[in-house]
């Protein structure tokens, strides 16, 4: 238990997938101007790393890793399908974000309209196949210990980016430097959370 | 209009600044130190506006002089530790330990002020606004939070940093999201971290450093702490007797400048108050918990030691990067007291968890408010549906 405790905190705080790894950048810039529709999206990228980490960990330990055929017979016992995995874990997580975006679609058309293109693009959101592949390299024990790392660093995520938004949307009348409006003074606020989120970096658990 | 002393100096000289003057390029600062005097006359052309005579400088002003009694602790500290180290304290006379630290503390303040003032006096004449007061107030708490061997040259830069990238670059004054005091130490920490940390940067010893008094640790109490080794007394640690950066020693200095921040209410005691409380009861669930020497230590010696209380009356409470509203404050300082605490003692790489709290509170300073002002136009809807 306390176990996964310690794996939650530490994909929230000390291992967020964006400020201690600076993964999932595209849409965290892009779709961060609101509160509102930063929300949306993060709720949707903790789902999707909610549901496709356990589904690829599955997957991992019972068809790729190395041996983990033995269960269909002896004769399988030496298969290594481990190059496989980038392909099937993004065939994973496309066929979770389609249906993501069928439930988004059908429950909250607005913001399915605010997220626009950057729903499907999920898919090759870094973060999500991030979540898979550092799973793959923690060789967490069970299968419960890979949902809750999924679940925390979206939640990670997801408080990366409602805290960008707030701020974006607070300096909107700021007076920014005309070169650094936009995108520019975006990269300045990621730096600098990046530094406040510093303070956690070490922490042992 | 008519005028002696200083505004006759100021009115005789004024239309050398103004346009077509030769001394144009130089009229936000000639703008700044008249007004330092005297307030603007410039009144506003559109609409009605009440102004008050508290205005920014006035606030900022009222803010120094708050730091006053921290900033004379903090260099007689300089001198009391340097003549404690050496073991010559007994013999020398209090005006030569004040001097002796007084001498080490103002070179860091000049800098420190001559790096932000010129750029903040380039940046106003480039976009052609008046000069902001932030700075005075960034520019006395920065020297206030660094360890006295800091050589002047990185104050230079963190100072530098600190009002272009977390200030200039958000729009000057009252636009930035962090604190910018907290981002020059910050930077200086994650940049320099020999220099932020240890046990040879809080005392100064200059050529002196060979002959050392028998027993002499250079280390602060939470830097001995974190080693396992509790050893201070706390009492000394309220006067402000220990090694520490330049103003965070002295808890009874900064108390007398925390009740004149709060009677002149320029401070908002709700984010002192919840700061403090957050602490307390961190601290007390650590104790609860407590595995090792450092979880030991009583809470409220926590509320004394290190920048805590620096931190508390000072930095969190900076109006610009704090929650603005009145029910965020609460949330913003109890959760910079919790995470202070839990970053000191559960964190082996920085014990001085106060900076990086409140830092990380400026971060989500404005999703509070957000929530905040959300929920109040949520209940007020519903308000006015029930009324019909």
């Amino acid at each position: 238990m306390e176990n996964v405790i310690n794996i939650f905190v530490k994909s929230i705080f000390i291992e967020n997938m964006v400020f201690a790894y600076f993964l999932g950048m595209c849409s965290y810039l892009a779709v961060s101007k609101s509160v509102k529709t930063a929300t949306g999206l993060g709720i949707a990228v903790i789902f999707v790393l909610g549901i496709t980490l356990p589904v690829n960990y599955l997957l991992e330990n019972f068809v790729l890793q190395d041996g983990a055929l033995a269960w269909l017979g002896p004769q399988f016992a030496n298969v290594d399908l481990s190059f496989l995995s980038f392909i099937m874990f993004i065939a994973v997580i496309a066929s979770m974000v389609q249906l993501v975006e069928m439930i988004v679609e059908k429950f909250a058309p607005t913001l399915y309209a605010n997220l626009g293109i950057f729903l499907p693009l999920i898919a090759v959101n870094c973060a999500i196949l991030g979540g898979s592949l550092f799973m793959q390299q923690k060789q967490f024990i069970n299968i419960g210990e890979a949902t809750v790392y999924g679940l925390g660093s979206g939640l990670g995520w997801f408080l990366a980016i409602i805290g960008i938004a707030a701020i974006r949307e607070k300096i909107k009348y700021s007076n920014v430097p005309a070169p650094l409006r936009g995108l520019g003074i975006a990269f300045i606020i990621t730096g600098l959370m990046g530094m406040a989120f510093m303070g956690f970096s070490g922490i042992k658990l | 209009m008519k005028g002696y002393g200083i505004k006759k100096f100021y009115d005789k000289h004024r239309p050398k600044f103004e346009k077509g003057g030769k001394l144009h390029a130089f009229q936000s600062v000639y703008e700044g130190f008249e007004s330092f005097f005297y307030v603007s006359e410039a009144t506003t052309t559109k609409g009605s506006n009440i102004r008050d005579y508290i205005d920014l400088k006035r606030t900022m002003i009222f803010v120094v002089l708050a730091v006053v009694p921290t900033l004379l602790f903090g260099m007689f500290n300089i001198g009391y530790q340097h003549f404690k180290a050496l073991g010559l304290l007994e013999t020398t006379s209090f005006i030569n330990v004040f001097v002796y630290g007084l001498l080490r503390v103002l070179p860091v303040i000049i800098v420190s002020y001559l790096v932000g003032l010129g750029i903040e006096f380039a940046f106003a004449q480039i976009k052609g606004h008046e000069i902001n007061e932030g700075y005075l107030v960034t520019g006395i708490l920065i020297p206030l939070v660094l360890p006295i061997n800091t050589p002047l040259w990185m104050v230079a830069v963190a100072v530098a940093f600190s009002v272009i990238i977390a200030k200039e670059a958000f729009g000057g004054t009252g636009m930035n999201i962090w604190n910018p005091a907290l981002v020059a130490r910050a930077f200086l920490f994650f940049a320099y971290p020999a220099h932020m940390s240890g046990d040879e940067v809080w005392i100064r010893l200059g050529n002196q450093a060979g002959s050392v008094a028998d027993g002499f640790s250079g280390a602060t109490p939470l830097g001995l702490a974190l080693t396992g080794s509790v050893d201070y007394n706390v009492w000394d640690a309220f006067w402000g007797f220990i090694p520490g950066s330049i103003g965070e020693t002295s808890t009874f200095a900064i108390l007398l400048g925390a009740i004149f921040l709060i009677v002149t209410g320029i401070g908002s005691w709700k984010i002192m108050l919840s700061t403090t409380l957050g602490a307390v009861v961190t601290g007390m669930l650590i104790n609860a918990f407590a595995v090792n020497p450092f979880m030991e230590i009583p809470f409220w010696h926590h509320l004394f030691l290190g920048g805590f209380a620096f931190g508390a009356v000072f930095m969190a409470t900076d109006p610009v990067s704090a929650a603005q509203t009145n029910r965020g404050k609460w949330i913003y300082g109890f959760l910079i007291g919790v995470l202070a605490i839990i970053i000191r003692v559960l964190n082996p790489a920085y014990p001085e968890g106060v900076m990086l709290a409140i830092l990380l509170m400026n971060t989500f300073a404005p999703l509070i408010d957000h929530y905040v002002v959300q929920g109040n136009i949520r209940r007020r809807l519903k308000r006015a549906a029930a009324n019909g």
